[in-house]
């Protein structure tokens, strides 16, 4: 290499400074002569965190992450990251990395009160292997059940739930996406028969309006949020209104900014279906055309304990998700009472504010986009939350076309693609099916090879109710993959941690960190992580996404794919499944579940010759053929030609992403719009063809209370979430030095004239007290969230200051999702 | 000899445990219920940090507190933007951030990335919870071989 003049000076000046200081030169900074190789091996993988999915480029030398950048192809992101997404390149690389199994052992033998120890892979199955048969033996299959996330990878999750379903036969399978988005996720299936938003991100560009219902969008999607700043900044006819019950980081892009009192969100939709109505701007075609009216049961309870007061005195707690046919005229009579005045002193929300919004959703030639996160989800009404903005799209037909968007988001990277499409829920099966429809459990056992009658039809416990029955001794062996439930689940202190620590529980957990949970575990096998494995994610605008292997995972760490599968070995189908099945299908006896469930000639179909040469896959070496592949495939089947249909394998490792319904090579971007969706009929314009009569559903449904609110004593209404900087319960933001030392700690939040009613100050440190739990922090009066007089937030991702011990176990009774929104605290000073 | 790297390899993996088992017993019990530690102090020192790679977003080594960045002003370009860096003698926005998401060089800092905590974070002087063992590209190549000089 040639070098000029110049390149040679400054050389000489590095040596001469670098010799002054007596320091060696690195080689990079030396003048390029010889042979040192600088070339960087690039990858396109989504980003490890949230549900927006954002594109990276992953850069490896010598075996290790060297850096990262935003993807300039993924039209998510377009060359953006995040702060959490610039770092990474860090998340692998924490000193405490999980390396191999520990076991809580004593005197050389398991033992519940005993020291983790390392073990071997093979001890630490053959322990776990005896605990699940004996637990199967003497209580049958509800007794075992397994615990994963949004994070799994779409085959780790599918593998997940053949292990759990067709080879243990228990629908005890949930994911914490449970805690995130199951409202929405029930509700789309409630009001248009088929999950997942209808629209996509192009809305962002497109859209007149956004409205923020509960969803701090700058913190927590902030690539998203980035689209929405750029069309708000670009085209000054845009308008953003936040709605939440505190001001915050979006508050400052807000044109129109709405605090109001916690819960009230559901009156404020309801006047506006009521504005809609009585301004004469119904779009009476399309709700003729396309729409259903229902009103729903009220007074539901909260998804408490059957034995608390609250459920007892519920008239429907046990019939929370029914409701009944209706019409336009009984729905407008419904909303009638949502006046302007009502709703403005229920809610604390001046007039003009809720006019303005309402005018937004009114107005016919505003686009708008909806969009919303745990404010919402996180609800005891929170499925009641989700049907009522969607209430609002279809009165007005602002739905399935470009810029008018109701649009719900997604806190992990798959929680679409995994926990909703695969169906990793305790009710769900892949595409939508369900355990509890016959036919249903029919096309999957043949879809899946398997004797008819293996698929158990009784849903299983959810995330709450999986805490409940560990606790109660009805759950006793349990394994927890890809999430930190311990810190993440509400009133943990009470419902969580007795259960893990129940003498006749066995707890298993898979992470590649010591978390909160991992340490409360009985074994705890290490996990690979990100591009230490090859893997999909689906995000929340129905995009489907790869990313090849792109590191060895360290140690003995091995993926939650491997561990399921290896784990399947351990078991013949006569330890399983009842002898009626076996002695009606003999071909299936004496086989592993291994045999039975992976090795069955469709997940095996495909080579281990067949993985990309310039890639490691270490799942395809260890079992001998690419196991990735024949698990997506077989996976992807069961949504082809029935609205779900995924592309080829091999299509995704080429692209960045497709968003599914992918026909003929193509992509779908407004699902149920003539044009846009090929599943949509010529000539009819729109259809909601997720229900058999192509119509989407209105639900009448009223305004109620939560489940506790502040009192003499707990004067203070709770609020927990997130922050910026870290992503959930931190267990790989917070070994970032960078995002650690930005914010180490969680604080509370709050009104400074709160804290000088209580003699506090900003640091003064403080206990936050419910009448579950508590924690100590240090308060914040002058921070990035602004809540109003009687709301403090707590953010969760502090290992050290367990809000979920304060938190209460109220959940939405259909959805079943937590509602970490709304309890009752005090704050004191220590 | 394979037998001899055996026992080798054994006597490491035991080490490697104990060092492994130290680290997991780190972690606060979830029964107890500690002291929380007083704000961490903003770092404001002005000096820049290395970067860890490229395209890592430079922190922020000064206290922002109480700054305004909303939808009408943004007290970060007041300095930092290209017209105010000699008077402020602040680092200007990289010229990437004059570019908008369809790649157009835009006369001012594109709107999508207008705020600036998204990716820029202030630090504390709170020390790392757990050592971080990311090795960058220099230290990396500085352990190839050296090349011979001519």
């Amino acid at each position: 290499m040639k070098m000029t003049r110049r390149d040679l000076l400054r050389a000489q000046a590095a040596a001469t400074a670098a010799m002054a200081a007596n320091v060696a030169l690195p080689a990079a900074a030396q003048p390029a002569a010889g042979a040192i190789d600088r070339t960087l091996k690039w990858s396109k993988a989504p980003c490890r965190f949230c549900g927006t999915g954002c594109g990276v480029m992953v850069a490896v030398k010598d075996g290790r992450v060297v850096a990262t950048h935003g993807d300039m192809p993924a039209e998510v992101n377009r060359g953006l990251n995040c702060v959490k997404g610039y770092f990474l390149s860090k998340i692998m690389y924490g000193a405490d990395r999980l390396t191999q199994p520990l076991l809580r052992m004593k005197g050389g033998q398991y033992s519940k009160d005993g020291e983790f120890t390392p073990v071997s892979w093979d001890q630490a199955f053959d322990v776990m292997a005896q605990q699940w048969k004996r637990v199967l033996r003497e209580k049958g299959p509800t007794a075992v059940g397994m615990f994963g996330s949004g994070q799994w990878t779409i085959w780790e999750g599918y593998a997940a739930s053949k292990l759990m379903r067709a080879g243990f036969r228990s629908n005890n399978l949930d994911p914490n996406a449970r805690h995130c988005m199951a409202s929405a996720a029930v509700t789309l299936i409630r009001t248009f028969g088929i999950d997942e938003p209808m629209g996509c991100y192009d809305d962002f560009e497109l859209a007149d309006a956004f409205v923020l219902w509960g969803s701090n969008m700058a913190e927590m999607h902030p690539i998203l949020w980035t689209r929405v700043t750029d069309r708000r900044l670009s085209a000054p006819h845009v308008k953003v209104a936040v709605l939440s019950t505190f001001e915050n980081r979006s508050s400052e892009l807000a044109d129109l900014s709405v605090v109001f009192k916690p819960s009230t969100d559901l009156a404020i939709l309801n006047y506006i279906a009521n504005h809609i109505i009585q301004t004469n701007r119904v779009n009476k075609e399309f709700v003729d055309r396309h729409t259903t009216f229902r009103i729903g049961n009220t007074d539901i309870g909260y998804g408490l304990r059957p034995d608390h007061v609250l459920e007892q005195r519920a008239t429907n707690a046990k019939e929370a998700a029914v409701s009944r046919p209706s019409n336009f005229d009984e729905y407008k009579a419904f909303v009638e009472k949502y006046t302007l005045d009502e709703v403005a002193k229920l809610t604390n929300v001046p007039k003009d504010r809720l006019q303005a919004l309402a005018e937004i959703y009114a107005a016919p030639e505003t686009k708008v986009m909806s969009l919303w996160t745990m404010g919402f989800n996180q609800h005891v009404r929170g499925v009641w939350c989700n049907h009522l903005v969607y209430n609002l799209h279809l009165l007005t037909g602002k739905i399935s076309e470009p810029g008018n968007s109701p649009f719900s988001l997604t806190g992990q990277p798959s929680a679409c693609g995994t926990a909703r499409e695969v169906g990793t829920f305790a009710h769900r099966l892949p595409a939508d099916m369900q355990v509890d429809n016959p036919e249903h459990r029919r096309i999957v056992e043949v879809g899946w090879k398997l004797p008819e009658g293996v698929l158990p039809g009784q849903p299983g416990y959810h995330a709450v109710q999986q805490d409940r029955m560990l606790k109660d001794g009805k759950l006793n062996c349990y394994w927890i993959q890809v999430n930190n439930n311990l810190q993440a689940a509400p009133n943990s202190a009470n419902e969580t941690y007795q259960g893990y620590r129940n003498p006749d529980n066995f707890i298993v957990v898979s992470d590649a960190y010591p978390t909160v949970t991992a340490m409360a575990a009985d074994l705890i096998l290490p996990a690979a992580m990100w591009v230490e494995k090859e893997g999909a994610y689906g995000n929340a605008e129905r995009r489907t996404h790869f990313w090849h292997q792109l590191v060895k995972p360290p140690g003995q760490a091995r993926s939650d794919l491997w561990q399921l599968v290896e784990f399947s070995k351990r078991f013949k189908t006569d330890e399983v499944w009842p002898k009626e099945i076996l002695d009606r299908n003999p071909d299936y006896k004496g086989k592993s579940l291994y045999e039975v469930l992976f090795a069955n000639g469709q997940v095996n179909a495909h080579p281990a010759s067949s993985v990309d040469p310039g890639y490691d896959n270490d799942e395809a070496r260890h079992f001998g053929f690419y196991i990735q592949k024949g698990l997506f495939e077989e996976y992807a089947a069961f949504g082809r030609g029935h609205g779900h249909d995924l592309a080829p394998f091999d299509v995704y490792h080429q692209v960045r992403g497709l968003r599914w319904p992918v026909v003929e090579g193509k992509e779908t971007r407004w699902r149920f719009r003539e044009g846009y969706d090929p599943y949509v009929r010529a000539g009819t314009g729109v259809e909601f063809y997720g229900n058999p009569d192509k119509k989407a559903r209105i639900l009448a449904v009223p305004y109620e209370p939560p489940a506790e609110s502040p009192d003499q004593e707990y004067d203070l209404w709770l609020v927990t979430g997130r922050v910026l900087e870290h992503w959930h319960s931190g267990s790989m933001t917070l070994r970032v030095p960078e995002l650690y030392k930005s914010f180490p700690h969680a604080v509370v939040f709050m009104h400074p004239d709160d804290a000088q009613a209580r003699g506090l100050r900003r640091g003064s440190e403080v206990r936050v007290a419910s009448r579950r739990g508590e924690i100590r922090t240090r308060v914040e009066t002058r921070g990035r969230n602004r809540p109003p007089r009687g709301v403090v937030f707590v953010p969760w991702f502090d290992h050290t200051q367990l809000i979920n011990k304060v938190t209460l176990d109220a959940t939405d009774p259909i959805s079943k999702q937590t509602d970490f929104k709304k309890c009752a605290v005090k704050v004191t000073a220590v | 000899m394979r037998h001899g790297f055996g026992a080798a390899f054994a006597v490491v993996m035991v080490l490697f445990s104990a060092a492994l088992l130290a680290q997991t017993q780190r972690p606060v019990p979830f029964t107890e219920t500690p002291p929380a530690p007083p704000l961490a102090a903003d770092v404001t020192d002005d000096l820049r940090k290395i970067r860890s790679y490229p395209d890592q977003p430079p922190v922020i080594p000064h206290a922002i507190r109480d700054y305004q960045i909303d939808l009408n002003s943004n007290r970060c370009l007041t300095c930092h933007s290209r017209p105010y860096t000699e008077a402020s003698q602040a680092p200007m926005i990289s010229v990437t951030h004059y570019i908008d998401r369809d790649g157009q060089v835009l006369a001012t800092v594109s709107p999508r990335r207008y705020f600036c905590t998204q990716c820029h974070i202030p630090q504390t002087n709170a020390k790392p919870m757990v050592e971080n063992r990311f090795v960058d590209i220099d230290t990396i190549l500085s352990r190839q071989p050296q090349p011979e000089r001519r």
